[in-house]
């Protein structure tokens, strides 16, 4: 950020007297209006926060100190209105109209507050106390749109306030303004859509199973698309779709969309009033599109992103490798010697190379990848590879948005499979899931790059990753057979570039490392302590030879084994246990080249680790789980073979 | 140049040439879905890049960006503004 100074962080200090009791607090907005940014900056570093629309698919809560009194703060996936249509944006709207909210803060990007005050002026008929937070104000400013804040407020009922989210400015504001929180001016219609809404309401009494929401928007909903609930009396079913069927007369327009219009009208009106729209500065940002969406340059570019996101991985990744592995390798064989031969003490041995490992060979590789990464996701760059790789997907039998969660899969594979919500249809989440499971996420990169990377060189490592693209588009072909029928096609709201701030990216890379600390590092760390208990046993001759129906065939040394089943639990760790099993890391002496790339190729595609399973699970069913979990072993079995036979012919 | 003002799928609309949305066809879901965005009947939209080979295209629309398939764009009727 252009050198103003930063305000610290402070943890949210209130005026001491709250008019309401507030408990809940939920930030709703538009999606990539920087919910989770503010989020964070209210209760600490807890949510990704991304420049691309959709980052959060799931409810996310933290607690905030208000005034003495903790109250808990929501963070929920950004949604266009209340009518829902993905299950990222469902997920919003339950939450918001199911569990019990103290005040909406309205999260509003400040730079396209015309379309945003539509959605203000649906959450405005909820009845619930309200605060409007003009974010990206310094946005807004660049765009040449002077926004009137006090008559603002006034007109809409509430208060409102200027911030910058991600550089922390406004937010003793923000705070100061919940205790003035209020129930905001519904909107009004015209005169004959306010008579059809009155008469729904009317109406709603005998209508059971809207489980308490507020008139207005039920009425709304009733109104729109939604149909009745089961049990209501024939009667008032005949009613509403007289009262509906009027209105379309009169209007020539489905009433959903007679309604949608009428609310942009308002909002639009209430823009001009508050609102004054000065002449935009165009900058490198607006022009930056000319070149990166270029017909003719924009695809060379793109593959040079993306293969420097990798050889800069390998590079950074290698050398810290380099620095870090043997020192600690000597450290954690002096400690062994000092333990002596107990059993206990072969077991802390083994729980000492798991950490070494985790530092010396995981976290070297994961660095950078999630530092460069977070950079690509922070620019804004990540939904314009939708875009250009919109026509490609389409042979794949997808559209562009899936390009989201498969660019996210080379993160972690958890998170891609989540944000198959983002899709509006059923069968596009299927498929993407399925799909995007086969992406080689950030622990098997350390595989790769750890494996073939460091033994064979870069460039058999980069060609597994081109690899490994063809695969997931013949896959989807396959799959297109299998599973026909395409949604409507992308839709997919392209934010604007924006420099990364050093505390967001930071932010977000510190959060994807913790996790790998948090749950990767102890499960490393324990596997390699139980793989020492089961070698002083002496039982790893006979778990190897169990494996060997899986070994033998893809012409893998017996003592595999025990590390590709170690690899379902964390992929990293059928390195990590090789290392182990083979008592050395300089696995170059004990493997040929084509053990290493089969070994590779298999960890690549072999079945999703047990996080990712669980998140399959979650997201498409048991049944669905299963089928990808077979079908993509049988893949990782088939291409494993391939790789041995290639790895023979050369 | 001679401009055609004719009505004409948002696909046929030029880069750079500035249009209004006359008519969306399709389904209610698809209607609200661009609604949402800001692509509505009576709306101003401006053509920034085309994807090659049947790819999407990619509006400017209130000041925001959004792309479309070109199945989407091709329900879009828009007429070219001077």
């Amino acid at each position: 950020m252009p050198g103003r100074p930063r305000p610290r962080h402070r943890p949210p200090d209130l005026r001491p007297a709250l008019a309401v009791n507030v408990r809940r607090i939920a930030l709703v907005g538009q999606p990539n209006s920087g919910k989770s940014t503010l989020f964070n900056a209210l209760v600490g570093w807890r949510a990704v926060a991304s420049n691309f629309p959709g980052t959060t698919v799931e409810v996310l809560r933290g607690r905030a100190n208000l005034a003495g009194r903790p109250a808990e703060v929501v963070d929920l996936p950004g949604i266009y209105s209340l009518a829902a249509q993905d299950p990222a944006e469902r997920v919003a709207r339950d939450f918001l109209l199911g569990e019990q909210v103290d005040l909406i803060v309205n999260v509003v990007d400040a730079s396209l507050l015309s379309r945003s005050l539509s959605l203000t002026l649906e959450l405005a008929e909820l009845g619930i106390p309200m605060v409007v937070c003009l974010n990206m104000a310094d946005e807004a400013e660049h765009k040449g749109i002077r926004i009137e804040r006090e008559k603002l407020a006034e007109l809409l009922g509430v208060p409102a306030v200027a911030t910058v989210a991600a550089r922390g400015v406004g937010l003793p504001e923000l705070l100061a303004a919940l205790p003035e929180a209020k129930v905001p001016r519904p909107p009004r219609y015209s005169a004959d859509l306010e008579r059809a809404l009155a008469a729904v309401e009317a109406l709603l009494p005998q209508i059971s199973g809207l489980g308490g929401l507020p008139p207005r928007h039920a009425a709304a909903r009733l109104f729109s698309s939604e149909p009745l609930p089961e049990g209501t009396p024939a009667a008032v079913r005949e009613e509403v779709a007289r009262i509906r069927e009027d209105l379309a007369r009169c209007r020539g327009e489905d009433p959903a969309l007679v309604l949608v219009d009428e609310r942009h009208a308002l909002a639009a009106r209430l823009f001009r009033e508050v609102a004054r729209v000065e002449h935009a500065r165009v900058g490198w940002r607006e022009r930056l599109d000319d070149l990166l969406m270029h017909p003719l340059l924009a695809y060379p570019i793109l593959a040079l992103v993306l293969f420097l996101l990798f050889w800069l991985t390998f590079r950074v990744g290698s050398a810290l490798e380099g620095l870090l592995s043997p020192a600690l390798e000597g450290l954690s064989s002096a400690a062994a010697r000092a333990l002596g031969e107990g059993l206990l003490a072969q077991a802390l041995a083994g729980a000492l190379d798991g950490i070494w490992a985790g530092l010396a060979i995981a976290l070297p590789y994961l660095l950078p990848f999630y530092l460069l990464l977070a950079l690509l996701e922070d620019v804004g760059y990540l939904p314009r590879i939708g875009f250009l790789l919109d026509g490609l997907m389409h042979r794949l039998g997808l559209h562009g948005k899936s390009v989201i969660p498969f660019l996210l899969g080379y993160g972690c594979s958890v998170p891609a499979v989540l944000a198959t919500r983002i899709l509006e249809e059923e069968r596009d989440r299927y498929v993407t899931a399925a799909l995007a499971v086969l992406v080689p996420c950030a622990a098997r990169t350390v595989v790769v790059f750890g494996l073939v990377g460091r033994f064979l060189g870069p460039a058999p490592a980069l060609a597994l990753y081109l690899g490994n693209i063809l695969v997931i588009a013949l896959a989807g072909r396959l799959l297109r057979r299998f599973l026909p029928g395409l949604g409507p096609g992308l839709i997919l709201e392209i934010p604007p570039y924006r420099v990364p701030g050093v505390c967001t990216t930071l932010g977000k890379v510190w959060l994807r490392l913790r996790e790998f600390l948090k749950v990767a590092w102890p499960i490393l760390i324990g596997s390699s302590a139980v793989l020492a208990l089961v070698e002083a046993l002496g039982w790893e001759g006979g778990l190897n030879q169990a494996a060997r129906f899986l070994t033998w065939p893809l012409g893998l040394p017996p003592e595999s084994g025990i590390p590709l089943a170690f690899g379902v639990l964390r992929k990293e760790l059928a390195l990590i246990m090789l290392i182990q099993a083979f008592r050395t890391s300089d696995l170059g002496s004990v493997l040929t080249a084509g053990q290493m790339l089969v070994f590779t190729v298999f960890t690549m595609f072999y079945m999703p680790c047990l996080a990712t399973l669980a998140a399959l699970r979650r997201e498409l069913g048991w049944r669905r789980a299963l089928l990808v979990l077979l079908g993509t072993t049988g893949l990782a079995l088939l291409l494993g073979l391939l790789a041995r036979a290639v790895a023979v012919l050369v | 140049m001679s401009i055609d003002f004719c009505w004409r799928p948002l696909d046929a609309l030029p880069p750079g040439q500035p249009g209004r949305v006359m008519a969306i066809g399709g389904g209610r879901g698809l209607a609200l879905r661009l609604r949402s965005l800001g692509i509505r009947p009576g709306a101003v939209v401006r053509t920034v890049a085309q994807g090659p080979w049947r790819g999407p295209v990619l509006l400017e629309v209130d000041g925001c960006r959004v792309a479309l398939g070109r199945g989407i764009a091709r329900r879009i009727f828009v007429q070219p503004l001077p």
